[in-house]
């Protein structure tokens, strides 16, 4: 018997051998994901039933369907036996109306301007890498607001006739949107911090003053806010004396998300350590170099997610100025439907799409900035 | 600024009085009050000389005057020989039945979404994802328009239904319910369902204080189920079955306007509380869906991993490690998105659903009393949203983590 036979060494590696199939690449991946039990089976299916039951429809209504080109709602009117798909005819019809609401036409490149400066001076703002910064920074939040100011309203010296004078009365659409969100946003940033500042104050008068402030526009709804700059706030001014109706507006907006914004940037406040302050105080710093240069630079980063919150809620929460009688994007489009040359089924719904994706579009894109920012300025504290 | 204050301490000479930080907080201070007295001053004298003007008297006298104007939902007898108070309280009422209902709504949806977000099935947890992401990034107004001009304009009209097992009918009209009739001997069947309660709740306690003590367990969660649905039942039967339903009548045949839901019979939940109760639960559902995701996500995985080594299997370790320490992180943030879905609820004032605002702005519209109906307006609103507070507060300080 040959005893050679009972025992083997390998002597070189076995061969590897390729993972088995059902644990790699798609498959793999969606027995892991997808299917890995059947309760895990079974939800996949209802979800994938869900998503089709949404998704399909919608790419009927907005896509197959839709009517992309006519004069007036015959186009867009359904076809015999057939569904009526998304009236773009009538968006498109309308869309100057949508951006520039009824600002008179001779006058649209003024807004145009605006428009042009407020994408040139904001995009190489928020490009961390863009140079020149502090220019930048000082044209968009000086230079600009002035400029935009009289080019949107006009300007005029005495008898001479620059810019004609368009009243706000015909503002509308995405302008009035833009012109409420992009101030408030930049006016209620300062005011926030000073808020904060004051709430977290040694001093009992200013921290009681900033608490009821606060807690006062925090606690009642934008919409009694509106009410009150629209109906009240004339009466709190002397005879004779008129605020625009949109400045009004403004103050309101701008108050409120000021009282959120104080909240936000205080929870930054908080969250830094006493060490901060007292090293700051040791170096020789009096308050306001203090804050400026070593708290809120670390409690404004702290808080970046918040404050993008608030701007996106501030931007949301621009369409109720409707409800007051303005005409921002969606007071806009629900004015339209009471035009008759456009009247079909469908005009409602297509309206209502096109402010969901122009209302969508901004607000996620904000909240995709805001996680960018968060990621590039998280230095030193992530693990 | 405390740091100068050491130096005065140490040092006889004090500094200049234009450096003493006390000194300078008193100032500011005595600037801020001298402007906001004079604000106050300039803004009261304003508004009594155009008040004047405009021959409007302010005062309350207008509460008690004839309205003059219905609603289409009251929860209290209201009609329109009722005073102006009574259309206020009437929308406040209705504002918090939108709110009540949108929270109950807004709170399971959030949570099914939040927690299908932590879900390890892709498709699942892309859907809760995209549902987050979509929604709370339209204005909620949009969102009220959407469903309420939209589509619940594509549902069917005043003379056809859809029906849901023969009880739930909808229409343009709105939503049709079986309506409970009341009868004599009811009321106790109210009252075994209070006491019904109180024994489940006391119950609860003894069975607590008695685990703590000998470590027993006791059934006291079925305990408590049965206590507060068989009280109720049994006395309902005991009176003699009191509670009738009453169907709505739909007529189907005659002329052509009679035709449609009888008025009056059974329960009709108007399509504006609908399209504002729909719009409020899913926009709001979608915060609170990130609440929860962020609140379990934010009890560390050593917990789990520590329940388990004690032995505990998946379920009472979700119930008694993860939920309560989940819960204390949830809290806070959607006590306050309760609080937003209330204040939101004041948009019912676009699609004319009678709230406290919509009410409250046909009343100021008669009257022109601008101020004081503003004022009511606000001081609801506060008082509502300090309640809140007040009870977040509390109960921070309860679910506080007790640290050396």
């Amino acid at each position: 018997m040959a005893n050679t036979d009972l025992f083997h060494i390998r002597t070189e590696e076995a061969p590897r051998l390729p993972a088995p199939i059902s644990t790699t690449g798609v498959i793999g991946w969606m027995r892991q994901n997808l299917f890995s039990s059947i309760g895990n089976t079974v939800l996949t299916v209802i979800g994938i039933l869900i998503a089709y039951s949404l998704i399909a429809p919608l790419i009927q209504f907005a896509f197959i369907d839709a009517v992309w080109t006519g004069e007036n709602r015959e186009a867009c009117l359904p076809q015999e036996g057939g569904h009526s798909g998304a009236c773009w005819a009538y968006v498109e019809a309308y869309f100057p109306q949508f951006i520039y609401g009824r600002y008179p036409t001779e006058e649209v490149w003024r807004v145009n301007v605006v428009y042009f400066l407020f994408a040139a001076l904001l995009i190489p703002l928020a490009i961390p890498n863009a140079p020149f910064k502090k220019i930048n920074a000082i044209l968009f939040l000086v230079v600009f607001p002035i400029v935009a100011y009289y080019l949107l309203t006009g300007l005029v010296f005495g008898d001479v006739v620059i810019l004609p004078i368009v009243e706000t009365a015909v503002w509308g659409g995405l302008l009035v949107t833009l012109v409420i969100a992009v101030t408030g946003i930049v006016a209620s940033l300062p005011l926030g911090i000073a808020l904060a500042l004051g709430r977290r104050s040694k001093m009992p008068i200013i921290k009681l003053v900033s608490i009821i402030f606060i807690e006062f526009w925090r606690g009642v709804p934008l919409i009694t806010v509106l009410f009150m700059s629209s109906v009240v706030l004339p009466l709190f001014l002397p005879d004779g004396v008129t605020f625009d109706k949109l400045l009004r507006v403004l103050i309101g907006v701008t108050l409120f998300s000021a009282a959120y914004m104080a909240e936000v940037v205080r929870g930054g406040l908080q969250a830094i350590p006493k060490g901060q302050y007292e090293g700051a105080m040791a170096l020789g710093l009096r308050f306001w170099p203090m804050m400026y240069l070593i708290i809120l630079p670390q409690a404004l980063k702290l808080v970046i997610p918040g404050i993008v919150n608030t701007f996106i809620g501030l931007f949301k929460d621009t369409t109720l100025v409707l409800i007051v009688g303005m005409f921002d994007l969606l007071g806009q489009i629900q004015s339209s439907f009471t035009d008759p040359t456009w009247s079909t089924p469908s005009t409602g719904h297509t309206g209502y799409l096109f402010a969901a994706v122009v209302f969508w579009t901004f607000c996620f894109g904000m909240s995709r900035y805001s996680i960018f920012m968060e990621n590039k300025l998280h230095t030193g504290h992530k693990r | 600024m405390s740091v100068m204050e050491q130096d005065s301490a140490g040092a006889p000479a004090r500094a200049s009085l234009l450096n003493d930080p006390k000194a300078r907080g008193i100032f500011y201070q005595l600037v801020l009050v001298v402007a906001l007295v004079t604000l106050g001053y300039v803004i009261v004298t304003n508004t009594i000389a155009n008040l004047e003007r405009q021959n409007i008297a302010s005062g309350w006298g207008f509460v008690g005057n004839t309205a003059g104007f219905g609603t289409n939902q009251s929860l209290v007898e209201y009609s329109e020989t009722s005073s102006y108070g009574r259309a206020l309280f009437v929308g406040f009422l209705n504002t918090l039945l939108v709110a009540g209902v949108g929270i109950f709504f807004a709170t399971v949806i959030g949570f099914i979404i939040g927690i299908a977000r932590l879900s390890n099935n892709w498709v699942i947890n892309r859907l809760a994802y995209c549902y987050v992401e979509l929604v709370r990034n339209i204005p909620l107004l949009l969102q009220i328009f959407f469903w309420y001009f939209a589509v619940l304009r594509s549902i069917p009209s005043k003379r056809e239904k859809w029906s849901l097992f023969d009880t739930f009918h909808l229409n343009i009209g709105g939503l049709r319910l079986p309506k409970p009739i009341m009868g004599t001997g009811s009321e106790w069947v109210g009252y075994a369902l209070l006491i019904g309660i109180a024994a489940a709740f006391l119950v609860a306690r003894w069975a607590r204080k008695r685990q703590e003590a000998t470590g027993q367990p006791f059934p006291s969660f079925l305990t408590g189920l049965g206590l507060i649905l068989m009280l109720p039942i049994l006395t309902y039967f005991v009176m003699g079955m009191p509670i009738s339903l009453e169907h709505p009548n739909f007529v189907e045949t005659g002329p052509i306007l009679r035709q449609g839901f009888e008025l009056n019979v059974g329960l009709n939940v108007i399509p504006e509380f609908l399209a504002l109760t729909a719009a409020l639960a899913i926009y709001t559902a979608s915060f609170i869906a990130e609440i929860v995701r962020a609140g379990i996500q934010a009890v560390s995985h050593g917990q789990t991993e520590a329940a388990h080594a004690l032995g505990l299997r998946n379920g009472p370790t979700l119930r008694l490690v993860v939920i309560p320490q989940a819960m204390r992180v949830i809290i806070p943030p959607l006590t306050s998105q309760y609080l937003n879905l209330t204040k939101n609820s004041s948009l019912a004032v676009a699609i004319a659903y009678p709230d406290l605002v919509s009410m409250g702005g046909t009343v100021l519209n008669q009257t022109g009393q601008a101020i004081e109906i503003i004022g009511i307006w606000m001081v609801v609103y506060l008082s509502l949203s300090l309640i809140t507070s007040a009870f977040m507060n509390w109960y921070n300080q309860r679910m506080a983590l007790v640290e050396r």
